[in-house]
């Protein structure tokens, strides 16, 4: 077997990463946009006066964070078929990753709420607002900001995750380089090219993230735009 | 088969999985608070050329996957002629991936210590040794404990990926037992009962304990 990095392989096999990363990207998004709803319903089972749901909802997003994505994956596409539900690995693979990450996003929404000063809401109570009001043109607009990099921070992280959605079967980025490896017997130029693939798409990403929480932190006073 | 059952035939070889689980835990969380600090350190280096290169060390560990770190370490790095064992492999991608994110938790934490603590243990003429040990490190810790918690359980819950490159941990044990009896339910739920327990049950409130501990020392805990 050749040694060391073999660039006419690499170039060889860059269209079909590239084919496959699209595919990544896809799953990011499509596994994101649900997240980002499942995450809202999380937040309203935490905020509505129902103790009991509280209780129950608590415990959820307890259990979904601290077990394993991975082990998530396998109950979903293996169990449910056992209930007569099956479903393709992409579909399996979105509704996992929308609901491990809402319970994250969830928390996300919980503290950007909890971010807007009470004193807000009492003046939108004094004022006789409606509560939909309230929430609508009051809070929500200075909630949304605060959960901007966090809700930025989790885009990374689920663009990040996907490679786990190869052990299911979803034909990504990291599934393209292992059957490549597999086809070839060589694993250095796929693994080494998914590597720097994810580096030049999560890095900047990572970095417009951050360069939105300073923006965001300025524009609520936390720092000072001379600190920096 | 009932679930009793089932426990019966199964529960010992998870169990067994389970002891993996946890060596690879701790191994990892050894490695990863030594690196989080040496490269958190660095990253306040005055020096351009040790600051740049934590820098880079932690946006690119940071940047990458780390199932993909795992199987560049473990059937790539042979080709380089160095072959780690899985278990190894294992520990030393976590170690290094989730290093990266402790590195910038030690580093914030540093940076948070007010200014005013440096200046008067300076005025005080204490040596820098005596600095560091009796009046930042002590302060840092209540800052840097709860992130880094809630860092260590999503190390705990990466360990999982671990099965992927051949460890026999808790997950690859449940994935085999599933190969054989079809038992998905079973198999995978107790797998995840197990994490949760471990994670709720054991290793938060320990660093909970911790927690409450070095707030205490700094006098800032309820006695």
């Amino acid at each position: 077997m050749e040694m060391g990095f073999r660039w006419d392989f690499a170039l060889e096999i860059l269209p079909q990463m590239l084919l496959a990363t699209l595919n990544t990207i896809i799953a990011a998004g499509v596994g994101y946009g649900i997240a980002l709803v499942v995450g809202l319903f999380f937040l309203l089972g935490q905020r509505t006066p129902y103790k009991i749901i509280n209780v129950i909802n608590r415990e959820v997003v307890e259990f979904i964070r601290s077990t394993p994505l991975l082990i998530q994956l396998f109950f979903v596409y293996f169990v449910l078929p056992q209930f007569g539900i099956t479903l393709s690995a992409w579909l399996c693979g979105m509704i996992t990753i929308g609901l491990h990450f809402g319970t994250y996003l969830s928390e996300v929404y919980r503290g950007a709420l909890e971010g807007v000063p009470k004193t807000q809401w009492e003046a939108c109570r004094a004022l006789n607002f409606s509560t939909v009001y309230t929430y609508r043109k009051i809070v929500l607009p200075q909630a949304f900001p605060i959960a901007i990099p966090g809700m930025g921070n989790y885009l990374v992280g689920i663009f990040k995750d996907t490679p786990l959605l190869s052990t299911i079967g979803v034909a990504e980025l990291f599934h393209a380089a292992t059957a490549v490896g597999g086809y070839n017997y060589r694993y250095l130029e796929p693994y080494t090219m998914v590597g720097i693939i994810f580096l030049i798409l999560s890095v900047p990403a990572a970095m417009w993230v951050r360069r939105l929480e300073m923006k965001v932190n300025i524009a609520q006073g936390k720092v000072k735009k001379e600190q920096l | 088969m009932s679930y009793f059952a089932f426990l019966a035939e199964h529960g010992s070889t998870l169990l067994l999985g389970t002891v993996t689980t946890i060596k690879v835990l701790v191994c990892s969380i050894i490695l990863y608070v030594i690196i989080s600090m040496i490269f958190g350190l660095m990253r306040l280096s005055k020096n351009p050329f040790i600051q740049g290169s934590a820098t880079v060390y932690i946006e690119f560990f940071r940047g990458t996957s780390l199932l993909v770190q795992l199987f560049w370490a473990y059937y790539v790095l042979p080709f380089f002629g160095i072959s780690l064992e899985a278990f190894t492999a294992g520990v030393v991608a976590l170690g290094l991936n989730f290093g990266a994110y402790g590195a910038e938790i030690v580093r914030g934490g540093i940076l948070a210590v007010p200014k005013g603590q440096w200046e008067a243990a300076h005025a005080l003429n204490f040596s820098p040794a005596k600095r560091i040990k009796r009046i930042i490190i002590p302060q840092i810790f209540p800052i840097i404990l709860p992130p880094a918690a809630n860092l260590t359980v999503e190390l705990l819950k990466a360990t999982a990926l671990v099965a992927l490159v051949t460890v026999v941990d808790l997950t690859f044990e449940a994935k085999q037992i599933n190969s054989i009896t079809w038992l998905s339910a079973q198999c995978f739920g107790t797998a995840l009962l197990i994490y949760y327990f471990m994670a709720r049950f054991a290793l938060v409130p320990f660093l909970r304990w911790l927690e409450v501990l070095a707030a205490k020392k700094v006098g800032k805990g309820k006695a």
